[in-house]
């Protein structure tokens, strides 16, 4: 008697298995918004009271793909509550890279994307795949390396900087490798230096490729005692976790403008409209600018909604 | 090339950064660990919320590969002989090294918008998420049951078939004999779903508050440089496998909970 009174208790809890997991993944769509929750790792900035203008009665999710840097640096986390809150909407931010975000895009897997590699961008909107590209901030990259310079080219304009590490190819250069944003940037400044990617990537082992997001690649030149192209906000959020150094911060080219384009695909236009309404309003305009302030000493993204596209 | 001059300065900061690093590693790993007993008792919102989700993801799945399929299905291979049937358990048997992320891929190449399922609109949810973990997590549940049943003493049926009991009858016996083995391809089977982060990332999609799980939590901390969070969520991950085991082997012992976990055999 004791065994099947074992067997059964082993059925019964594979059963609650089962059963606890249905309900709680179904209606997706559906789901009424949790209350605001406070990202994951909490953000010390406060939050303002001003955000609830409109509240929509249509309760779902709106999809949003971000690159890495606006959701790394916390930016996201930050504004994420604020549009939940104003829209009435569940927003699911996925983190990847430009490259992978415009993908989702063109699969009609997201609804906005916020992103950052113009060309990219305009060849998106060229394809049908996008609506309209309206920049909201921007700020720049950064050529940062080992505090003693040792390719010696601290000061250098970026093309020059990127000239002398392949011709020298004593130094490291970690490269992300992984089409994002950044990675676009960084294949631009190689042509502008008048270099052919294809044959960067085959040059020797100074030029490493990681494959990955800003982060693992800034621990990775840190631990190579390597130079890499960074977003000035990862670096910022990095810092006092690695040694590095900003050793290239001057020069056109390291414009890094971030947009926001609604999906052609997408099945909610008008909470998607809402999205690069939200981004570009005033009010969040400001909050964006003020972002990253108090806890680093200095802006992280400069907002320039409305205005015309930066050039250096 | 450096300056030969500069090796001794080279080898003094190498040597200075290695201790350095000894001592960064000790107490981060001590920090970490500091770290988790903290989030667990102060009730932190956000961690309880992602292990739980962990947790009954991994659980659905598994329950779902083990029961509906890998225990009627595993149960059909071992009672009937037909040809190919040793191919076709070495073939389940390879699958236990089925890459995660190559099973995420293909999940999200079938559940996306553009894909062959895409307007059911599975990826980014934990739905899509269970049905990548039961893809993982078959092949090891369903070998596990087959080498269990394959452990249960030919005599066990064959005396059941004596004394009068039908096929069915003979083959229900052997499964409840091997329930203990069974046991072990369930937690197998847990232990798959709930440490993979393939699947997670690339058909959840790491969303706060809907898809996050521990494993892709963890992943986005290491990435944003909070090692010592990533860290304590990791002990967090390892506490709940070992209280899931636990709780369900205990279940499959005779001798008392107390007596058994401290009994040397």
């Amino acid at each position: 008697m004791k065994r099947n009174w074992l067997t059964i208790a082993l059925i019964l809890i594979m059963a609650v298995s089962i059963i606890a997991g249905i309900p709680a993944c179904g209606d997706n769509d559906d789901k009424a918004p949790t209350p605001a929750q406070t990202p994951i790792v909490t953000q010390s900035s406060p939050t303002p009271e001003s955000t609830s203008v409109s509240v929509l009665p249509g309760k779902g999710r709106l999809r949003v793909a971000t690159t890495t840097s606006l959701y790394d640096t916390g930016l996201w986390g930050y504004l994420e509550p604020m549009f939940e809150k104003k829209y009435g909407v569940e927003l699911d931010v996925i983190n990847v890279g430009s490259g992978i975000a415009l993908k989702y895009g063109e699969n009609g897997d997201v609804d906005v994307l916020t992103v950052h590699d113009k060309a990219a961008e305009l060849k998106f909107i060229a394809d049908g795949f996008g609506k309209e590209r309206t920049i909201f901030a921007y700020n720049h990259f950064l050529i940062v390396g080992p505090a003693d310079d040792p390719a010696g080219i601290k000061g250098m304009l970026p093309e020059d900087a990127f000239k002398k590490l392949a011709e020298t190819g004593a130094a490291t250069f970690v490269s992300r490798g992984d089409n994002s944003g950044t990675h676009s940037k960084e294949k631009a400044i190689w042509k502008a230096a008048g270099y052919d990617y294809a044959a960067i990537e085959k040059t020797g082992r100074w030029y490493v490729e990681a494959g990955q997001g800003m982060g693992p690649t800034l621990t990775m030149a840190d631990e190579k005692q390597g130079y890499t192209l960074t977003d000035i906000g990862t670096f910022l959020a990095f810092e006092g976790k690695i040694n590095l150094v900003p050793i290239v911060d001057q020069g056109s080219i390291l414009l890094n403008v971030y947009s926001v384009i609604p999906v052609t695909k997408t099945k909610k236009p008008e909470m998607a409209q809402n999205m690069v309404n939200f981004l570009t309003s005033p009010e969040i305009q400001r909050l964006i600018g003020d972002y990253g302030v108090v806890q680093y000493g200095q802006p992280l993204f400069i907002p320039c909604a409305g205005q015309p596209e930066p050039t250096s | 090339m450096a300056n030969p001059c500069s090796y001794p300065a080279l080898a003094s900061l190498n040597q200075h950064h290695s201790n350095r690093n000894a001592k960064v590693l000790l107490s981060e790993l001590w920090d970490s660990i500091v770290k988790a007993i903290h989030l667990l008792v102060s009730l932190d919102h956000d961690v309880y919320e992602v292990a739980w989700r962990s947790l009954w993801i991994a659980l659905a799945s598994c329950g779902i590969s083990f029961l509906l399929i890998s225990l009627p299905l595993g149960s059909l291979i071992h009672f009937n002989r037909f040809p190919g049937k040793m191919i076709l358990i070495t073939l389940i048997q390879t699958l236990f090294s089925l890459p995660t992320v190559a099973v995420g891929l293909i999940v999200f190449m079938f559940i996306s918008r553009s894909g062959p399922l895409g307007e059911f609109g599975l990826l980014f949810t934990p739905k899509g998420m269970i049905i990548g973990q039961i893809i993982l997590v078959t092949p090891v549940t369903m070998g596990l049951v087959i080498s269990a049943l394959t452990g249960v003493d030919k005599a066990v049926p064959e005396t059941a078939t004596a004394l009068g009991a039908s096929r069915l009858q003979a083959s229900l016996i052997t499964i409840t004999e091997a329930k203990f083995a069974m046991m072990t391809a369930f937690v197998m089977g847990f232990g798959r779903a709930i440490s993979e982060v393939g699947v997670s990332l690339m058909v959840g999609g790491n969303i706060r508050g809907y898809t996050r799980t521990l494993t892709t939590a963890i992943s986005l901390e290491t990435a944003k440089g909070e090692i010592e969070f990533s860290l304590a969520l990791g002990f967090i991950l390892i506490l709940i496998a070992v209280v899931v085991n636990v709780a369900l082997l205990l279940l499959g012992r005779k001798r008392g909970p107390i007596r058994w976990l401290w009994s040397s055999s």
